[in-house]
This record gives C-alpha cells, structure tokens and sequence, in this order.
C-alpha cells in the first residue's frame, strides 16, 4: 500500500511536469526552437490568477481565463519582440535570446509583484478521493491535473493532424522554406504556435500552483527546466511523449526518494535520463530523424 | 622624447588627481559617520535585504533626531552573490564608509567580511549567521545566532521542556544554512537522549513535492518534525503535511519567521507551529519600531528588519561610550569599536544582556514562540 501511494505521489508529481512540458514540446516540435521563458510565461500564468483571486476575488473559472488571455498576449509579444526578428538567424542565437527572455521575465515580476513568496490558493476544491478503506487517497488537482493533460494532448494531437492550421504547422516542422514556396505563412504560423504556447503555459502555472501553492518570480524556472528534461525523456517534439515523460520524471522522482534516498534522487533521475538516452537517443517516443547529407 | 612627455603627463596628472582627493578631504571635515552596508535588495533574497535595509534606517533616523552622534547609512544591493558583494563592498569604501554592517546573507558575508578584515573596517552582520562569517576575523561581529547555535539550542529547547522523545528532521542539503542547523541540532539531540527517528532532505530543484519526507517522518512515529529551513518551503512542507492528515509538532529556526506575513497563507496550517527566535514583533518592548516600520512599508518587520535595528543601535553605543567622533578613520574606529563589542552588554529588540566574544558571536537567549491564532504568543 505504501509503494502504491508513492505511486501516486509520483503521478502528481509527474503530471505537473506533463502538463508544462506539453507546451515545451509543441513550440519545440513546431518553430524547432526551445522555449526556454516557457517556465517564465508559467511563472506570470500564475501571478495573474493569483491577483485576480486574491485581490480582485474573481471566481477561479474566471481568473483561470484571465491568466490564458494574459499569457497569450505576453506570448505573442515577446514572439513579436524577440523571436520575430531573429527568424533567419542560427538557432542558437534564438536559444540565447530565450533564455534572455527568460531572465527579463523573472526580474520584472519581481519588480512588478516584489520577491516575497506568496501563496497560492488552489483553483480546484481541496479534497481527496478516498480508495481501499482511506489507505490511499489522491487528490482532486492531481486527477485535475492529468485530465487536463489528456484533454489538452488529445485536442492538439487532433488539431496538428487534422486542421489546415495544423497541416502547415506540421509543414513548416519539416522544411521552412519548402513550406514557404508552398504559399504557407511560415511567419503566421510559428506566431500562432507560441501563441497556442503561452495559453498552455497559463494552464500549467495555474494547476502547477494548485499543486504546489507557492508563487516566487522564480516559481516557473526549476519546474520549467524539469519539464523540458520530461519532454527530451518521451522525445522531445512528440506531444503524447510529453505526458508518458512527465509522469515517468514524477514517479522515477518520488521512487527514488522513497526508496533509496531523498539525496539522490536527482542525481538518480538524470542517470536514468542519461541512460534511455543512450539506449533511444530521441527519447521514448521521439521520432527517428534521419540527417540529409 | 615623446614618450618622456606622456609619462611626464601620466605623473603630473596623478598628482593632481591625488590633490583634488586630498582637498576634498580637508575641506570638508565630514560632520556624520558613514555607515555601510550590503544586501539583497533585489533577487530571490530580496525579501531579506530589504528588510535589514528598511530595519537600519529606522534606528538612523531615530538616532539622528536625537541631536547627538550622527550616522549617514547607506546600502549597496548584493543580490545574494559573493562576486557582486564584493563590488558592492568597494562601492561603499569609496563612498568613505567607516564602519559597515556587513552583509545581510552569509554567502555574500563570507567575501565581505574577509575584506572588512583585510582593510580594518568594522563590522557587524544583522543576519549573515554561518560560522565562516566570523571565522578568523577579529573585527566582524553577528548580531544574530550562529547556524549552530541555533541548531545546538533548538534540541536543548526541545528536551528541557519536553516537547518530544522521537524526533524527524527535514533539512536542505544543499544550504549551508539548513545542513548546519541540522548538523548540531543532532549531534546535541544525541546528548539528550532524544531519539532522531527520520532524516530526509530536498534541495532547490526538489523543493516542491514532500510527500516522501513527510510520510518517511510519519512511518517513523515521529511526534516532532524540525524543520531548519526558510518559511517558504516550510510552507509547503506544513500544506502537505496537514493533507494527509499527519499532525506531529513543527518545530522551526529562524528562517521560520515571516510565514505569518505570506500573502494568501491559511495561517490555520501553522497553528501549533513552535519557532526559536530572537525577536518577536508582538513583544512588548518592540512596539514602537513595529509600528514604525508599518507605518512606513506596510508590513510587519521579522527578524531581519529587528536585528539591523538592533546593529546600529549597538553601534550607536559603542560609539558613544568609546566617545568616536566623525573625524576619525575606518582603522581608528575599528580598533575602538572591537574593544567596545568584547567588553560591553546590549539590550535590544532581539534579546537583553546580550554580549559578544572574541570571535565575533553573540551571546542571547532565544526566545520561543507559538503560533496561536495566527499569531507568536511566547513560550516562556
């Protein structure tokens, strides 16, 4: 029962993980580009839903709207800003520029909102679902939190494959130019990508704090690099790897802690990353891409 | 011959630079004196600095309206950095500080205080509570506990009023801050019989879920769960705990302090909560400068803010009975106020009869509090 309910742990854990590297990998899937302010926009998703609660006392449905309203306008802006202009440019110059980005975010909510830590309160009602007599219990955001995640996997899973919107998001992932001479607004489409981004980051920091209630300017970026390690664990780029990768990281995680020791699971969690990595070197559900020479 | 011009020039120029030093100096003979200081003030630990800076101003503004001694304070932000504390430290040496107040976290303090002592400039830490602040240096003084007294005196507090026999322990390994509290918080629960039943630890990357320390302290039968470590993990820590239903008692340092003030906190989770620190903003004797700081920044001063409070009225004593007057250089101060701080006893917001040894320790009794409705109520 014990190894049962650090399973559970685990899943909770790792669906926080999930849902924030979904957002990880579909930007990484489609511009090619790794968002490294992903954590960051996660970071202001929760500091808008934070203050519409607390301070304005908007109900959670609300606040939880107003955050991905938020969030999809910051993304669109600092595509516009600071992506946009480096389209044409070395993939690590953008990488640089993200992680830039990054940095500006974190500093400017702690001007904005001070470095104080505040506390989060859940936007899903407290309370557990109780199974085998209360000897295990699990709580509503975790079952929120991996609903979530598969509603989200699946629409945009759906959306990718089916949509003509997605049909050119999957053309620009793989030949810009060629998707360009095809009359695809390559421009249009890596905008709308991040923007579609950004609104899932929003989500992510809302039930990351629902989760784990506390809010810091640099709240998005441990959790946000943990989840980019989740997203490259199930192949960086496929949207359903993103999930299997984030609760594997979740219970790999508490696992080793449980078991082994809380000193070592980090270092236990990358050794193992370390090693699937080696083994499939696109991650569990990455897609094999054969280089042109 | 050109080259002799340009070094004729170099020379020449220098001297007038030296010059215009010099003038400035003699001609005007300063009437305050210039106390330093470096923090966080903005950073992760922003919280931190802000409050020692905000605390400090307080006790100037108080003492300069006295009519007496003045002090001019200054604060150069750190951002919890040694590099940058460094640079910060110069900045105020340029500025013509003659005594400082060290620096507000241990990580900076460590590299400040080897150049305070390195240059004979005083200083005393409001905050900065690792042993390596202090080590070695004749002349920086802490005006709060060590990390392991603080360790050292929690396992006392928790056996001499019997608050429990089995003992869990979560700390942060990778904070030299929590190991060290941690460290001698063992090693002196082993003198006393007490039994550490559970030790798990988290670090920053892991400093989320706590499911697997609070469920390894609750296997354990643990009654009592110590918790060396800052409020915002502690927070966490307290949430989780309270969801699954374990209740032992929670017993925090110092870093504990300021949980109460999280905006959105539900402060019913830290009911019960026993912390051992040496200033508390309900106590009696720190009304006024509570209401002060309020007054000023809207919200309640914590230990940071008292024990910087605290630093410059001790250095105002010092001062004042070592009868230190403006005119006098950083060395000259130094010598003075290191003889002051090995002989004579403080009373302030933070503790009475406090004094100091040799090495730059203080000496006080923690005072420990329990939060009741929302509030400290002392123990004692």
């Amino acid at each position: 029962m014990n190894f049962l309910s650090n399973i559970i742990s685990g899943i909770s854990l790792g669906s926080v993980y999930a849902i924030i590297a979904l957002g990880y990998t579909m930007v990484y899937g489609i511009a090619k580009m790794l968002n490294f302010a992903h954590g960051d926009v996660i970071m202001v998703g929760g500091y808008v839903c934070f203050f519409a609660m607390f301070s304005f006392g908007l109900h959670p449905v609300i606040a939880v709207l107003l955050a991905i309203i938020a969030c999809t306008l910051l993304g669109i802006t600092i595509e516009r800003i600071a992506y946009k202009p480096l389209r044409s440019a070395p993939a690590l110059a953008v990488l640089i520029t993200a992680i830039g980005v990054s940095y500006f975010l974190q500093n400017a909510a702690q001007l904005l909102w001070t470095s104080s830590p505040k506390v989060f309160k859940s936007v899903v009602p407290k309370g557990y679902i109780n199974l085998f007599d209360g000897q295990l219990s699990i709580a509503y955001v975790t079952l929120v939190t991996i609903a979530t995640c598969i509603a989200v996997m699946v629409a945009l899973t759906l959306f990718v494959n089916t949509t003509k919107m997605g049909k050119a998001m999957r053309a620009c992932s793989e030949d810009k130019i060629a998707a360009q001479l095809m009359g695809i607004n390559v421009n249009n489409t890596i905008s709308l990508t991040f923007a579609i981004g950004s609104a899932l980051a929003a989500v992510a920091g809302v039930l990351m704090c629902s989760s784990y209630p506390l809010l810091m300017p640099t709240t998005g970026s441990l959790p946000g690099i943990k989840a980019f390690t989740a997203a490259v664990f199930g192949g960086i780029g496929s949207i359903p790897g993103a999930l299997i990768g984030g609760i594997f990281l979740g219970i790999i995680e508490i696992l080793v802690g449980a078991y082994i020791s809380t000193e070592l699971a980090t270092p236990i969690v990358f050794l193992i990353l370390i090693v699937v990595l080696l083994v499939k070197p696109n991650g569990l559900l990455g897609k094999k891409i054969n280089e042109k020479v | 011959m050109k080259k002799f011009f340009v070094i004729l020039m170099v020379v020449v120029m220098s001297l007038a630079l030296v010059a215009c030093g010099g003038e400035k100096q003699t001609d005007e003979p300063s009437t305050v004196i210039k106390i330093g200081g470096t923090g966080p003030l903005t950073g992760g630990a922003a919280i931190y600095g802000n409050a020692a800076a905000n605390g400090a101003k307080i006790a100037v503004d108080e003492i300069n309206a006295l009519g007496g001694l003045q002090f001019e304070l200054r604060y150069e932000d750190d951002a919890h950095d040694a590099e940058k504390a460094a640079n910060a430290y110069n900045q105020l040496k340029d500025w013509g500080a003659q005594i400082t107040l060290g620096s507000v976290t241990s990580a900076p303090a460590q590299a400040t205080s080897a150049m305070n002592y390195a240059d004979g400039l005083f200083a005393i830490t409001p905050s900065a509570s690792s042993t390596a602040v202090t080590e070695g240096k004749n002349n920086v003084f802490q005006m709060c506990f060590t990390d392991p007294g603080q360790g050292t005196k929690s396992a006392e507090y928790i056996s001499e009023k019997g608050l429990a026999t089995k003992v869990a322990v979560i700390y942060k390994n990778d904070d030299v801050y929590s190991t060290g509290i941690y460290e001698t918080f063992v090693a002196e629960a082993a003198n006393r019989n007490m039994e550490v039943v559970s030790v798990t630890t988290f670090t920053t990357e892991t400093q989320n879920d706590f499911s697997v320390q609070i469920a390894d302290a609750k296997n354990n039968g643990a009654d009592l769960v110590f918790l060396p470590m800052y409020y915002d993990a502690a927070s966490l820590i307290l949430a989780q705990a309270a969801a699954v239903g374990y209740e032992p008692t929670f017993f925090g340092v110092d870093g504990m302090d300021g949980i109460l003030a999280m905006p959105g906190f539900d402060t019913s989770l830290a009911e019960g909560v026993i912390l051992l620190t040496s200033f508390s903003a309900d106590a009696e004797d720190a009304k006024s400068f509570v209401d002060k700081y309020v007054a000023a920044h809207g919200e309640t001063p914590n230990q940071f803010a008292a024990g910087a409070y605290d630093a410059v009225y001790a250095l105002y004593q010092a001062c004042t009975a070592a009868g230190v007057t403006p005119d006098m250089t950083a060395q000259q101060i130094n010598d003075l106020m290191i003889a002051q701080f090995t002989t004579m006893s403080f009373d302030g917001l933070t503790g009475t009869d406090i004094t100091w040894d040799a090495t730059g320790a203080v000496s006080k009794a923690p005072r420990g509090m329990v939060i009741e409705n929302g509030a400290y109520v002392g123990m004692d």
